[in-house]
C-alpha cells in the first residue's frame, strides 16, 4: 500500500521535474551562450584595436623619397678650401638642394614656381647632405646621386592619404602634381625603408620625425628603475618572507605595498613632482628622475611577485640548510633565492614592461617636451616611447596620425619580446614540488 | 671554536663510550600558549644510539629539536631549562647557533636533498665551514662521507647528477652522508625511515649501527622495533612528559611504568 | 661624471680592502685557517664594507646638504638689492644661477649679478666635490686600516657582516612606507597651500571649475573659480560607463573560463585577454580618438543623436575594454576558489550547471568578486592617459553620456603640464585634486583589500 503512494509520488515528481527541464535547459544554453558571447567580444576588442593601429600604422615604415643628382659645389660648402668642421657645418646646403632640384626641373623659373618645387622635398634635406659632408669631406667637388626625404605632403599622397584633388583637400598645384608624376614614372621617387623612423628624435617635419631619441629616454629611465626597483624589491621580499616574524611592524609594510601597487600611477608622478624636482632640484624632464617615478610604480610588482616565488620554495630546502649549520642568510643566498630566482625574474621583468609602457608619471615629472636630441646620458632632457605616442598623437597633421601608430607597433612589439620573455623564464625554470 | 678534526673526535669518542654528550635539565617547550614539553631530564650518552619513542603528538620531535635549536625557526617557540653539549649551555646567548649546528647535525623525516648535483649536496656543508682547503680535500671528504654512509658505490659513476634523481632511500642516505661530511659530533634523526619502504629501512638501519662507532646518535622513531634494533637506550614521551627512560633491553622487556607497558604491548598509541 | 669616477674609486679600494682582509684573516688563522670563527672570504667582506659604508655615508649626507648650503652663501654674497627681493622673485634668480653655474656658460645671464652669482656657485660646487672626494677617500683608506687591525680569529666575522646585510634588507622594505609617507606628505602640504587661498568647502561643493581665469584677473583667489563637483561628475561617469561594459563582460568571461570551458581553449583565451591587459593605456587613448569616438559620433548622426567626439560614452567603453581582463582574472581566481564540494552538493541535488553557477558559485564568491569590482573602480577613477587623450578639457556638469566630460586626472595634467608657478592657486590645485584621488582610491583599496582577503581566509 505504501509502496503504491510513494510510486505515485515518485511519478508526479518526475512529472514535475520534466515539466519545467525544457525551460531549464533553455535557461543553461543561454547562460553558456553570453558566456562564450563575453569572451568573443572581449577578443573581438582586441582584434579591432590591433586591426586599427596595424592597418594605420604599417604604412609609416616606408616613405617617399626623391633622387636627384647633388653637385657638391665647393663654392658654397667651402670657399676657402679649408675644410674646417666650423665652416662645413654652418654651409648653406639649402642652396644644394635648390640646385639640384632646379637642374632636375629647369621649366621653374619664376618665383612661385621654385617656391612649388621646393615645396616637394623635405625642409630637412639640407641635413642629409651636411650629414654626409662632414661624414665624408671628400665628397666637396663631386656630383652624386643621392635619395633625400620627399616632404610629407608628397609621401602622404603616394600612399593614397591626400586627395589630388584641391576640393578635397589636396594640397598640391597641377604643375606640382606633375612634377610628381614625371620623378615618379622616371623611377625618381619612391618608398623607400622610413631610416628616420629608427634613427632621429622628434622633428616638426613629420618625414623627419622619429622615435629613437624616445626609445633613448626610455632606456635611460628602465636603465635607473632595474638598477633601483630589483636590488629594493628582492631585499624587502627577502626580509618579508624569511627574515622577519608577523607583528605590527611588518603588517605596516605589507598594507603600504599592496595598497601602492593600486595607487594610480598619476600621484606617483606628483609625488616626483613635488620631492624630485621641487625638493631635491634634480633636472626637470631627465629619464634619471622618470626612472625614479618609475621604480616607485613598479616596486609593489616586483616585491609581490618575488615573495610569492619565495613562498613557493618548499620549507624543507631551508631545514635541510639550516640543519647543516648554514646561517639563515647562507641559507638564503645558497638555496633559496637561487630556487625561487627564475620566478622574482619573470615578475621583475613583467613590472618593467609595465613600466615602459607607463606615461602618467612621466607627464608630471615634464618628460613630456618636444626634445629633437637624443639624449646622451640619463640626465638628459628626453621623453620616453609612451610619451612621444602621446605627444604625436596630439599633432593634427594626418602624417603623424600613420606615425603614431607605428610608434605604437613599436611599443607593442617592446612589450611583446619583454614578456615573451617572461613566459619563456617561468616555462623553462618553472619547478614542481 | 673550531671544529674538532676527525682522527679527534675519534679517539676522543671512543675514550668517552657511555659518558654524557648531551644534558638536558628540566626542559621546558611552549609553542604560544600551549606546553608542549614538560620538564623533561636526559642524559645522552656518547657513542650509543638513544631512541624517542611515543605516540604522536607526545613532545619527542619537539625534545629532538631542541637539541640543535631548530625550535628557533619556530615562531612563538620559547625553550626554558638547560640543555648542554660536553657541559656548555647550547641556549648561551654567546654560542654560535651556526656552530652548534655543525657540531649536531641533523636528518629529516623526508630525505630533504638539495636539488643540485649527489656532489654539492654532500660539499655543501664542508663548503660553507671552511672544512677543506683545496678541491682535493673537498673530494675526499664527500667521497669518504659517500663511503662511510653505505652509497658510494651506487653514485660514484654518477656524482654530477641531481640527488633529486635518487630513489628514496637514497636520498636518506644521501641526506646521512651530508650530514656525516661536517664531521658532527652528535647526528638528530628524526624518523628518518617513516618515508622508506622495508629494504631501504633495513639499510638505514644498518647504516645508523655503524655510526654509532663515529657519532652519538639520537634517533626519534614510532617504530618499536626499530627502536629495539637500533638503539641502545631508550626514552619513552607521552603528553609532553618523559615517561621512562633506560636501557633499550629493560624498556622492552621489563618496563617500569604502567604507561611504557601499555605503550609497547600496543595497547594504545 | 667626476662623481662615477669617485664611486668607482671607493669601489676599487673596497675590493682591496677586501683582499686585505682575507690576507690578514688567512695570516692570524694559523694552519689551515682553523683558528678562524668565519670563513676567510667574510673577512675580507668585513674590511671592504669598514671601507665603503663610512665613505658612501658621509657623500649621502653631503650631497643631500650640499644644495641649502651653497644657497646660503650665494644668496648671503649677493648685493643687498636682489637679496630684498620678494621670495618668488629670489628663487627664479637662484634657479637661473644654479643653471648657469651647473653648464659653465654665463653668456645667456640675465644680468651681472646672476653671471656673478653662477661664477661663484660654480666655484663653491667644484670646491665642495673636491673636499668631498678627498674626505671620503680619506675615510675609506681610514676604514681599510681599521677594519684590518680589527681582524683576530675569534672576530665573528660572518655574524657582523650579516648583520650589515640585514640591515640592508630591513632598510629596503621601509622604501614602501616612506613612499607612502613622501605622497601624503607632497600632496598635504601644496594642499594646505592651495586650502589657504580657496575654501575646501568651495573646493569640494562647488559647481564651476575654470582655473584658468584665477591667470588672468591676477587676483588670487577671488575670481578663479575652484568648484571641483564637475570634475568628479564627469570621472564618475566615465567610470561608470566603465564598470557598465567591463563588469558584465569581465564577469560573464571569467564564470566561462572557470566553469564551462574546455582547458585548451581556456589555455588561449586567457592569455589572450590578458594582452588587454598588457597594453599600455596611451594606446587605448590613441584607440579611443581614432577608432571608437570617431566611430560612435558617426554612429550617432547616423540615428540623429549629436555624439560629441569627445563623449563620456566613447572615453568610458574604451576604458571599460581595458579592464575587462581585470575583473575577468580577479573573477576567475576568485571562483576557481570556491570549493568543489559545494558544487557537488547543488548537482547532487539535480541542479543544472547555470543554476550552480548563479545560486551557488556566484553567492558564495560574491565577497571576493566585489573586491575586484571595487580595485577595478579604483583603477577606472585613477586612469589617466585614456581621458586625457580621449575625454574633454572644459568642466561641464552633466550627466549625458554623449557630451563631453572632464575628469580628475586630466585636470591634474593639463594643470600641471608645462611652466608652472609654484605660487598660483591654480598649480595648486591639482595637487589637491591629486590628493582627493589619492584619498578615494586609498579608501576603495583598502576596502577592497580587506575584502578579498577575508574571501580568501575562508576558502584556504
Amino acid at each position: 500500500m505504501t509502496e503504491m503512494v510513494d510510486q505515485v509520488r515518485v511519478s508526479a515528481t518526475a512529472e514535475k521535474v520534466n515539466a519545467r527541464l525544457q525551460r531549464r535547459y533553455a535557461v543553461e544554453k543561454r547562460f553558456r551562450f553570453y558566456g562564450i558571447a563575453s569572451i568573443v567580444v572581449a577578443l573581438s576588442f582586441l582584434a579591432i584595436l590591433l586591426f586599427s593601429i596595424i592597418s594605420q600604422g604599417h604604412t609609416a615604415f616606408m616613405q617617399a623619397e626623391m633622387r636627384l643628382s647633388v653637385t657638391f659645389d665647393p663654392s658654397v660648402i667651402d670657399p676657402d678650401g679649408g675644410r674646417q668642421k666650423a665652416v662645413l657645418s654652418s654651409a648653406d646646403y639649402t642652396a644644394l638642394v635648390r640646385n639640384a632640384l632646379l637642374a632636375r626641373f629647369p621649366e621653374a623659373e619664376d618665383r612661385l614656381a621654385r617656391r612649388e618645387m621646393i615645396a616637394l622635398i623635405s625642409q630637412g634635406a639640407d641635413l642629409e647632405l651636411r650629414k654626409m659632408v662632414m661624414g665624408d669631406p671628400s665628397l666637396i667637388g663631386t656630383t652624386r646621386d643621392v635619395w633625400l626625404p620627399a616632404a610629407a605632403s608628397v609621401d602622404q599622397l603616394r600612399k593614397g592619404h591626400m586627395s589630388r584633388d584641391a576640393d578635397k583637400g589636396g594640397q598640391f598645384t597641377q604643375r606640382q602634381l606633375g612634377w610628381i608624376d614625371a620623378l615618379e614614372s622616371s623611377g625618381n621617387l619612391s618608398s623607400r625603408f622610413n631610416k628616420w623612423l629608427f634613427t632621429s628624435g622628434d622633428s616638426r617635419q613629420p618625414e623627419l620625425a622619429g622615435l629613437w631619441g624616445a626609445v633613448v629616454g626610455s632606456f635611460y629611465s628602465l636603465l635607473v628603475t632595474v638598477t633601483l626597483s630589483f636590488p629594493l624589491g628582492v631585499a624587502t621580499a627577502i626580509y618579508l618572507e624569511e627574515f622577519s616574524t608577523r607583528n605590527r611592524w611588518t603588517d605596516l609594510i605589507e598594507v603600504n605595498i599592496n595598497n601602492l601597487a593600486a595607487v594610480p600611477s598619476i600621484v606617483f608622478g606628483l609625488l616626483g613632482l613635488e620631492i624630485f624636482l621641487n625638493v631635491f632640484n634634480l633636472p626637470r624632464s631627465a629619464p634619471l628622475v622618470g626612472g625614479l617615478a618609475l621604480t616607485l610604480v613598479s616596486l609593489p610588482t616586483i616585491i609581490i611577485a618575488s615573495r610569492v616565488a619565495l613562498k613557493a620554495v618548499p620549507p624543507w630546502i631551508r631545514e635541510a640548510a639550516l640543519g647543516l649549520g648554514a646561517s639563515r642568510l647562507q641559507m638564503v643566498m645558497h638555496h633559496v633565492l637561487p630556487l625561487a630566482m627564475p620566478g622574482i625574474l619573470t615578475g621583475t621583468i613583467i613590472g618593467m614592461a609595465r613600466a615602459v609602457g607607463e606615461s602618467a608619471p612621466l607627464l608630471m615629472i615634464g618628460m613630456v617636451a618636444f626634445i629633437v636630441d637624443v639624449p646622451a646620458s640619463p640626465l638628459d632632457p628626453s621623453t620616453a616611447l609612451p610619451v612621444q605616442i602621446y605627444l604625436w598623437a596630439a599633432s593634427p597633421e594626418r602624417a603623424f596620425v600613420e606615425r603614431t601608430s607605428a610608434a605604437i607597433i613599436v611599443l607593442l612589439c617592446f612589450l611583446a619580446v619583454m614578456n615573451a620573455t617572461a613566459i619563456f623564464l617561468r616555462k623553462k625554470f618553472e619547478r614542481r614540488w | 671554536m673550531p671544529i674538532a678534526s676527525e682522527a679527534f673526535l675519534q679517539q676522543s669518542g671512543r675514550a668517552m663510550t657511555g659518558t654524557s654528550k648531551v644534558t638536558a635539565k628540566d626542559v621546558n617547550v611552549y609553542y604560544g600558549d600551549k606546553h608542549a614539553l614538560k620538564a623533561v631530564s636526559l642524559d645522552i650518552r656518547a657513542n650509543e644510539v638513544t631512541a624517542l619513542i611515543g605516540p604522536s603528538g607526545c613532545g619527542k620531535s619537539t625534545f629532538l629539536r631542541c637539541l640543535n635549536r631548530m625550535n628557533d625557526l619556530i615562531e612563538g617557540a620559547r625553550v626554558t631549562g638547560l640543555i648542554t653539549l660536553d657541559g656548555d649551555d647550547i641556549y648561551d646567548y654567546s654560542l654560535d647557533v651556526v656552530q652548534l649546528r655543525a657540531r649536531i647535525g641533523m636528518v629529516f623525516q623526508k630525505p630533504n636533498p638539495f636539488p643540485k648535483s649527489i656532489f654539492d649536496n654532500v660539499a655543501y656543508g664542508p663548503r660553507i665551514h671552511g672544512l677543506a682547503q683545496s678541491s682535493a680535500d673537498l673530494e675526499e671528504i664527500v667521497v669518504s662521507s659517500l663511503q662511510r654512509a653505505g652509497l658510494y658505490e651506487e653514485v660514484k659513476d654518477r656524482l654530477s647528477e641531481p640527488g633529486t634523481g635518487l630513489s628514496g632511500g637514497q636520498q636518506q642516505r644521501l641526506c646521512i652522508a651530508r650530514a656525516i661530511a661536517v664531521s658532527p659530533e652528535v647526528i638528530l634523526m628524526d624518523e628518518p625511515c617513516s618515508a622508506l619502504d622495508p629494504i631501504a629501512t633495513a639499510k638505514v638501519e644498518e647504516l645508523i649501527d655503524e655510526l654509532r662507532e663515529n657519532y652519538t646518535i639520537v634517533i626519534v622513531t614510532h617504530s618499536m622495533q626499530q627502536a629495539a634494533r637500533v638503539s641502545q637506550r631508550t626514552a619513552f614521551f607521552h603528553l609532553g612528559e618523559l615517561v621512562e627512560f633506560g636501557d633499550t633491553e629493560q624498556i622492552f622487556t621489563n618496563p617500569q611504568q604502567k604507561l611504557t607497558q601499555g605503550y609497547i604491548t600496543g595497547r594504545f598509541g | 661624471m667626476q662623481f662615477s669616477i669617485l664611486l668607482v674609486v671607493l669601489l676599487l679600494l673596497s675590493a682591496v680592502g677586501f683582499r686585505m682582509g682575507r690576507g690578514r684573516a688567512l695570516q692570524v688563522g694559523g694552519p689551515k685557517a682553523r683558528a678562524l670563527h668565519s670563513l676567510p672570504s667574510y673577512y675580507g667582506y668585513y674590511v671592504a664594507l669598514w671601507c665603503g659604508i663610512p665613505a658612501v655615508f658621509l657623500i649621502a649626507i653631503w650631497l643631500s646638504c650640499e644644495p641649502f648650503i651653497l644657497q646660503g652663501i650665494v644668496v648671503g654674497a649677493l648685493p643687498a638689492d636682489a637679496k630684498s627681493l620678494p621670495s618668488a622673485q629670489l628663487s627664479l634668480l637662484m634657479n637661473e644661477v644654479r643653471q648657469l653655474g651647473s653648464s659653465g656658460d654665463y653668456q645667456h645671464a640675465s644680468g651681472a649679478i646672476a653671471s656673478t652669482a653662477a661664477e661663484q656657485y660654480r666655484n663653491l660646487r667644484n670646491m665642495s666635490f673636491g673636499a668631498m672626494a678627498v674626505i671620503s677617500l680619506a675615510m675609506a683608506i681610514l676604514g681599510c686600516v681599521l677594519g684590518v687591525r680589527y681582524i683576530r680569529p675569534d672576530l665573528r666575522a660572518r655574524n657582523k657582516v650579516e648583520g650589515v646585510v640585514k640591515i640592508f634588507l630591513i632598510a629596503s622594505s621601509t622604501v614602501a612606507i616612506f613612499t607612502t609617507i613622501g605622497i601624503v606628505l607632497s600632496l598635504l602640504f601644496e594642499s594646505l597651500r592651495f586650502f589657504r587661498m580657496i575654501s575646501p568647502v568651495d573646493f569640494l561643493f562647488g559647481l564651476d571649475w575654470s582655473p584658468q581665469m584665477a591667470m588672468r584677473s591676477d587676483q588670487v583667489g577671488s575670481s578663479g573659480a575652484f568648484g571641483a563637483v564637475p570634475l568628479f561628475a564627469g570621472t564618475l561617469l566615465i567610470s561608470l560607463i566603465a564598470m557598465v561594459v567591463a563588469v558584465p563582460i569581465g564577469l560573464l568571461s571569467a564564470i566561462y573560463m572557470a566553469e564551462y570551458a574546455h582547458p585548451n581553449f581556456r589555455s588561449v583565451a586567457k592569455p589572450l585577454l590578458e594582452v588587454l591587459a598588457g597594453i599600455p593605456t596611451v594606446v587605448y587613448g590613441f584607440f579611443a580618438v581614432l577608432t571608437v569616438a570617431p566611430f560612435l559620433r558617426d554612429a550617432g548622426a547616423a540615428v540623429g543623436f549629436s555624439i560629441a567626439s569627445e563623449s563620456a560614452l566613447a572615453t568610458g567603453i574604451v576604458m571599460g575594454i581595458m579592464i575587462i581582463p581585470f575583473i575577468s582574472s580577479l573573477s576567475d581566481d576568485v571562483i576557481t576558489a570556491v570549493p568543489d564540494s559545494l558544487r557537488q552538493g547543488a548537482y547532487g541535488l539535480g541542479a543544472t550547471r547555470s543554476e550552480t553557477i548563479k545560486q551557488v558559485v556566484i553567492p558564495a564568491a560574491l565577497p571576493g568578486i566585489i573586491g575586484g569590482v571595487l580595485l577595478a573602480v579604483s583603477r577606472a577613477i585613477g586612469e589617466t592617459m585614456i581621458v586625457v587623450m580621449a575625454a574633454g578639457l572644459s568642466a561641464h556638469l552633466t550627466a549625458n553620456p554623449f557630451e563631453a566630460v572632464t575628469t580628475v586626472t586630466v585636470q591634474i595634467v593639463t594643470l600641471l603640464v608645462g611652466d608652472q608657478e609654484f605660487d598660483s592657486p591654480k598649480t595648486l590645485s591639482a595637487f589637491a585634486l591629486g590628493l582627493v584621488l589619492f584619498l578615494v582610491t586609498l579608501v576603495l583599496n583598502v576596502v577592497a583589500l580587506n575584502v578579498v582577503r577575508k574571501y580568501r581566509e575562508k576558502y584556504d
